[in-house]
């Protein structure tokens, strides 16, 4: 099944090959290879989680907000258990910090009611209207003006980075073949299986499954199909410094308009507060690039949600880019002919629904035809490092210090990143390959500072850390 | 079950083996029975003059000029001579309920209990994101503290274009860096008039640097995928913009405390320092909590903050000896073109600050600077000073100029003209 490891890809023929080791390839590759299967998981750049699944407002939603009847609204509302199920068996870090939407104005209170009606089509029950005493009960720091608002107590905020590399290292760890730069970049036909020409040769599959995000309908104009077009919309975001942590415990929601789900401020799971996303809509699908009209519009927008946050220092900004579809709702089909699938235009809610996409799509791959026998043995899921906020991190934990006194030789200081989390990252069944890597798996250099104390000697581990192949992470 | 936490109690704490932190340990080392701890938390202490490999330090306090490592070692070697203990690899990540120290080391987690506790903890560089600068997000963006760091402690290379945003003091020790590790600066920038540092036409004339400055600009804009290849300026009054290539851009100057722990113990900052508000006896409104060196003034020179090492060794010897009384003078505000003045609170009677000078920073060049002291709307002193007031660099204000301030008379406010 998986004997092939260490032989040329290109020589042999896995079973499916999966393009896109974002969040939702990551799910997939993981429940595919539970099965007697030889899975490849491939992505063009040189880190799973590198796209879209890096640059979030890392929500774990409850989909109270999608669109009723939607196939989107039934996989995040899925998602949400599946993601939160396996969180608290790998580790993956979330906090149950529950979200407030907040009305400025009578347009946005007379709304109030038709949001809770549409949560309830949504399956979601437990939200409830109040009225401003309560809303400055729950958020005292809320700039004037709140005239009332929503409680969604089940929204989450979660580990974005930790979700993806969980989920692959699971794959990998199950038997998937990770193939980190690799960028397919045409597709042939040839005999019972696919050709797909990548950056760094060619990889043979019986099935395709197209998870790439951004680029999910180029590749699947390769396969001939014309059925959805993406456009990068992208969201910029400012993370203000832990010290501000104390101003919001919640997430605290605006009324959704046509325009998308707008300007949010949060906690984050690593203990700052977030401000964000904008959303416009780009042309350019690797323009990352923050703007000084994308700032200012966020600071227009905080000042009058919260100015109490203002004052506080940024320790990050940021930009990601949604996969906007002209297609309304997730498009996941399977080509039974052509033994091929597509998980296209996961937009704003993939995080979330990443792992019910994956159960929809592997069952629809099972009714086209690819044999799905469960594997009798399968390996634990991993424990993930916790670099999250809501449980003891190494740097607090004296047993484990005790045991390995690397974890208590704090090297990045305004994250309390110790020498032993750095080392296990660069020893990991998915080691990083650069420095944004190794900042998304510890958080080292992240804080406020960003390096100036700590950068040198972060950058000098990664760079001392012996570099291993691909395929040999097992 | 759970491993317990090792618990320390010396006489006194310090939080930061920088040259405050040590030059008050060395002092209290000699005069206190019990043991004075200096918790550290890099693998070496000496704080920032470890990594400035140029010379210019221990001017005021060892009345000699060494480069920054010679320094830093100096100050380490008399530091324990004077028997006091440095515990390096120590980092205090906050206060236990009963105000004392949380400490992470690699022996393990430990409380400091300590009668008088001194925040040394220094100052740092606000970073790109700090700034708020768009654009992308290559490699290649230093503050000078990283740079520094790569270069000197770590040997690696810097690019071989640089542009470095300020031009401060600290940005002529960019420039040094970089010529250290073969990297010529093609620009530096400064939001000012004339660049910051008035040391600046000496300086560099004195090391032989050609280095174009552009004043009135900003850097708007970052550009580049992988590592750096340009930066979009502004000009600040014609709002005009062109781009310069570039492979590393430094961000220096911009100083802000490292002020986590002044914060975490409930205690207010200053505005415009961002540090903890302190007397001219660097008592912080906490008993027996004291604060020296770049904390509270971000940022002078390291001879200044050792001196208020010997400052602040002082008042904890009289809040030792039961002579200290609470600390409740007259709060001092600094008016524009002055953003800060430190210490921020007037002891009548007191000691005066460290080296009778306060210090204070100003947002314009001023060449021969009239100081004003007001009460109540008063006048109580004027001066002109025969030094300039110059952006990025500390400005000295005699500190007999608040001799006249009545203990009951209300803020002094403290301004140019
Ligand atoms: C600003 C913003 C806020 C958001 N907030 C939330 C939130 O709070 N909660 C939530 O649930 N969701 C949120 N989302 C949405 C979520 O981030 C995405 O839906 C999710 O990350 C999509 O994952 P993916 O795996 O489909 O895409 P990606 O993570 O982009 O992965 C696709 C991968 O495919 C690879 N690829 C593309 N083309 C090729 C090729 N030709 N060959 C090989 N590899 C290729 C890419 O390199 C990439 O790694 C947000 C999105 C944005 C932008
Ligand atoms: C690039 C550059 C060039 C300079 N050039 C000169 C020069 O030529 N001449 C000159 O006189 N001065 C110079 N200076 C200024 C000088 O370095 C500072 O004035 C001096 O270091 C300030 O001393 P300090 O003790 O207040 O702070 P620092 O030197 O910053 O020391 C603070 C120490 O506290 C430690 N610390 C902080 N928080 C904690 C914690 N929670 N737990 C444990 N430890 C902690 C830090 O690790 C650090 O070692 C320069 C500064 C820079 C950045």
């Amino acid at each position: 099944m998986t004997a092939s490891l260490g032989t040329p890809p290109g020589t042999t023929v896995v079973d499916v090959a999966v393009i896109g080791a974002g969040v939702v390839g990551s799910a997939i590759a993981r429940l595919l290879s539970g099965h007697e299967l030889d899975i490849a998981l491939l992505d063009a750049r040189d880190d799973v989680g590198d796209g879209t699944s890096k640059a979030n407002t890392a929500i774990l939603h409850t989909g109270f907000d999608a669109s009723p009847g939607t196939l989107e609204s039934r996989l995040v509302a899925e998602g949400y258990h599946l993601l939160k199920d396996y969180a608290d068996r790998t580790g993956i870090p979330y906090e149950p910090t529950g979200a407030l939407l907040v009305a400025w104005d009578d347009e946005q209170l007379g709304a109030l009611p038709e949001l809770q009606r549409k949560a309830e089509r949504n399956g979601y029950h437990a939200t409830e209207i109040v009225g401003p005493g309560e809303v400055y009960a729950q958020v005292p720091a809320l700039g004037p003006g709140a005239l009332g608002g929503l409680t969604v107590p089940g929204e989450s905020i979660i580990c974005t980075w930790t979700t993806t590399l969980a989920l692959a290292t699971d794959a990998v760890r199950r038997g998937t073949r990770l193939l980190r730069g690799h960028r397919v970049e045409s597709v042939t036909v040839d005999g019972d299986h696919t050709v797909l020409h990548t950056s760094a040769g060619d990889v043979r599959a019986r099935w395709v499954v197209n998870a790439a995000g951004l680029g999910g309908d180029v590749i699947d104009g390769h396969f001939g199909h014309d059925r959805f077009h993406l456009h990068p919309r992208r969201g910029e975001l400012f993370v203000y410094d832990k010290q501000a942590r104390p101003l919001v415990d919640r997430i605290v929601l605006p009324v959704p308009s046509k325009l998308g789900k707008g300007v949010l401020i949060s906690p984050t799971i690593y203990g700052n507060v977030m401000l964000g996303p904008t959303a416009e809509d780009m042309t350019d699908r690797h323009d990352t690039a923050t703007t000084e009209s994308g700032y200012a519009f966020l600071l227009d927008k905080g000042r009058r949600i919260m100015p109490s946050l203002l004052r506080e220092e940024v320790t990050a900004t940021y930009a990601g880019l949604r996969a906007a579809s002209d297609v309304s709702d997730y498009t996941i089909e399977v080509d039974a002919v052509q033994r091929y699938a597509v998980a296209g235009g996961i937009r704003s809610t993939g995080l979330t629904s990443s792992m019910a996409v994956a159960e929809y799509l592997v069952d629809l791959l099972g009714k086209a035809g690819l044999s799905l026998h469960p594997r009798d043995e399968l390996p634990e899921p991993p424990h993930m490092p916790n670099i999250g906020e809501a449980r003891p991190r190494p740097y607090a934990d004296a047993e484990r210090i005790a045991r390995d006194p690397a974890y208590g030789t704090v090297v990045c200081f305004c994250e309390r990143v110790t020498r032993g989390e750095i080392r296990d990252a660069l020893s990991s069944i998915i080691p990083p390959h650069d420095l944004d890597g190794l900042r998304r798996r510890t958080r080292a250099m992240n804080g406020r500072c960003q390096g100036f104390y700590c950068g040198a000697t972060v950058t000098g581990m990664l760079r001392d850390a012996p570099r291993r192949g691909e395929g040999q992470q097992r | 079950m759970s491993t317990p936490r090792t618990r320390l109690t010396p006489e006194v704490a310090i939080v930061g083996g920088g040259p405050a932190g040590l030059r008050a340990a060395s002092e209290l080392a000699q005069s206190v029975s019990g043991d004075v701890l200096v918790l550290e938390r890099e693998h070496e202490a000496g704080g920032i003059p470890r990594h400035c490999a140029h010379t210019g330090f221990g001017i005021r306090d060892l009345h000699r000029v060494l480069n920054g490592p010679d320094y830093a070692r100096r100050l380490v070697r008399a530091t324990e001579a004077a028997g006091a203990v440095i515990r390096t690899d120590a980092m205090v990540t906050g206060w236990t309920g009963d105000g004392g120290l949380e400490v992470t080391t690699p022996a393990g987690l430990a409380q400091v209990h300590a009668k008088a506790i001194v925040l040394a903890t220094g100052a740092r560089e606000r970073p790109r994101t700090a700034r708020m600068i768009p654009g992308d997000r290559p490699d290649g963006v230093y503050t000078t503290g990283m740079l520094q760091n790569l270069v000197h402690l770590h040997h690696r290379e810097a690019g071989t274009r640089a542009v470095i945003v300020g031009s401060e003091l600290v940005s002529w020790s960019a420039v040094l860096t970089l010529r250290h590790a073969g990297c010529r600066t093609v620009l530096m920038t400064s939001e000012h008039r004339r660049p910051e540092a008035y040391a600046a036409f000496t300086v560099p004339g004195r090391l032989g640097l050609r280095v174009p400055v552009r004043t009135r600009t900003r850097v708007a804009r970052v550009i580049g995928k992988g590592r750096v290849e340009a930066v979009e300026i502004e000009h600040l009054d014609s709002g005009s913009r062109d781009v310069v290539e570039c492979d590393t851009v430094v961000f220096t100057g911009d100083w802000i405390p490292d002020n986590e722990l002044v914060r975490a113990a409930g205690l207010p900052l200053d505005g415009g320092t961002c540090g903890p508000v302190v007397d001219s006896e660097l008592r912080t409104a906490r008993p027996g909590l004291f604060a020296a060196g770049n904390v509270v003034h971000p940022v002078d020179t390291a001879d200044v903050a050792a001196l208020d090492g010997v400052q602040v060794a002082t008042s904890v010897l009289e809040h030792f000896a039961g002579r200290a009384g609470e600390s409740g003078g007259v709060r001092i505000v600094a008016d524009e073109p002055l953003r800060w003045v430190s210490p921020m609170v007037h002891t009548p009677g007191g000691r005066g600050p460290t080296r009778g000078r306060l210090l204070a920073w100003a947002d314009t060049y001023r060449p021969f600077p009239r100081v004003t002291v007001r009460q109540a709307g008063e006048v109580i002193a004027r001066r002109r000073v025969p030094w300039p007031a110059a952006p990025g660099r500390v400005f000295r204000i005699p500190g007999e100029l608040l001799d006249a301030a009545r203990p009951d008379g209300g803020e002094l406010r403290i301004s140019l003209g």
